[in-house]
């Protein structure tokens, strides 16, 4: 039997090593998997590596994380969004190294590594600072710059609602990054809204299928890990 | 001289959106130019975190904390909106599937060479978000921007001084002083305000401009 349910969101970060590459999922706080981030947080991991659009907001989920001095370094594309001051006050004191990626490509050098695609040429950033480095090639009379995968060594996502194979639903514009992030990663972990019993979501609405899903965990209005 | 405000700048914008178009609009003052979209015309909104169809901020009581747009605001979905993910998002963008980009800018070359996500103020870490995905991706690109800095500085530059978000993507620029198109032989002024003649307009622009024959008036409502 196939069943991904957490009883505790203890038990949905455990396992994550010291330095590893978290893929952090949301946009600003929409869709950002607070309560997961906070419980990695008390993990006591260190030196990770994360990956998100933002640097984190407020003083929970992402930005508790750098807040405490343990994000080595941030993959991001807009690290100064709404109250963004754990980063910034890492930033300034030298203790965060920043990878600034624009966000389409950041999203999609996540599908590339998803998707076993080793590398690709996007036009986003040529003749630009961020393309410094990069392989440029002319494809067909036009430039391109070559952008290599990321793979997470855990994604932490949040869904709507989800059963227990894992298949996920999501909220308007919470969906965002979700969906990449959590075929990407070799750990995903997803804290929901609600746990319904399989077969009730519409497959026609399933926009993550549970193949990309390893743990599931309730959070409801700040309760965690129950089970139906 | 009747130097357009910021709102009369957006209409001005909007006035050129034409009836069925995807358009994506840049966080600020570009953002605003969707309230100024004459009534008979259906324009489709894109946003970057995954919506078609954005629709005006949120009445009081009907926010939902779920439905942002791309500078973080509560916004509202029309009717016949879709959400999507961050991939495809980005592939509308990139792919060719937008119509039109309109974006704000802290400076623009006469080639049409863009900057807008950085001025190295080593004061603030840098953020780059869609700048440079909306400005290769789109069909047509378009800027808006004050003619000037605060200071006076001409933001209409033969060449940024600021660092590049993409070369050669904007085709025509909106300021408080005139409408230019960014053309083969340089930038060519289709309107400036009244009060103001064209030494004087090329005096507070670096880049050299040509006054087209057909030039009219810039003037908008006061909206």
């Amino acid at each position: 039997m196939i069943d991904k349910r957490m009883r505790s969101l203890a038990e949905a970060v455990q396992g994550v090593k010291s330095g590893a590459t978290v893929l952090c999922s949301g946009f600003g706080a929409v869709g950002e998997p607070v309560e997961l981030l906070n419980a990695l947080r008390e993990t006591g991991v260190r030196d990770l590596v994360c990956v998100a659009n933002n640097a984190g907001t407020g003083d929970e989920g992402l930005a508790g994380l750098i807040k405490e001095g343990r994000v080595r370094r941030i993959i991001c594309s807009y690290p100064r969004t709404v109250d963004p001051h754990c980063f910034e006050a890492a930033y300034q004191a030298g203790k965060i190294e920043l990878e600034l990626v624009p966000q389409g490509t950041l999203s999609e050098r996540m599908r590339a590594g998803a998707a076993g695609i080793a590398g690709f040429y996007i036009k986003t950033s040529v003749d630009t600072r961020l393309a410094e480095g990069k392989e440029l090639r002319e494809i067909d009379g036009e430039r391109y710059v070559l952008e290599k995968p990321i793979r997470g060594d855990v994604a932490l996502c949040r869904a709507d609602r989800a059963d227990r194979w894992g298949n996920l639903t999501y909220r308007k514009s919470a969906r965002n990054f979700n969906p990449v992030m959590a075929m990407a990663a070799a750990l995903t972990v997803v804290q929901v809204r609600e746990m319904v019993e399989l077969g009730a979501l519409d497959p026609e609405c399933v926009a993550t299928p549970g193949i990309f899903v390893d743990r599931v965990v309730v959070v409801r209005e700040g309760r965690e890990g129950e089970k139906p | 001289m009747n130097s357009l405000t910021r709102r009369q700048m957006a209409w001005r914008a909007a006035q050129d959106i034409e009836d069925g178009a995807y358009v994506n609009l840049g966080i600020g003052l570009p953002t605003t130019v969707s309230d100024f979209i004459p009534r008979d015309r259906e324009i489709v909104f894109h946003s970057e975190n995954g919506i078609l169809g954005m629709g005006p901020a949120p009445k009081p009581g009907e926010e939902d904390k779920d439905l942002i747009n791309a500078g973080k605001g509560l916004t509202t979905l029309v009717p016949g909106g879709a959400y999507f993910h961050h991939n495809d998002a980005f592939l509308m963008i990139r792919g060719g599937h937008l119509d039109l980009a309109l974006l704000g800018a802290f400076e623009v070359s006469e080639t049409g060479d863009l900057a807008n996500w950085t001025t190295d103020d080593p004061h603030f870490a840098p953020g780059v978000g869609g700048a440079m995905d909306l400005a290769v991706g789109a069909k047509e690109v378009r800027a808006i921007l004050e003619h000037v800095t605060k200071d006076g500085t001409p933001r209409i530059r033969k060449r940024c001084v600021y660092p590049l978000t993409a070369p050669h993507c904007i085709k025509r620029i909106y300021t408080n002083l005139a409408v230019m198109d960014v053309t083969e032989d340089g930038l060519v002024v289709r309107e400036m305000v009244e009060g103001i003649d064209f030494p004087r307009l090329q005096n507070v622009t670096e880049a050299r401009l040509t006054l087209a024959n057909d030039w009219r008036p810039l003037a908008a409502p006061l909206v």
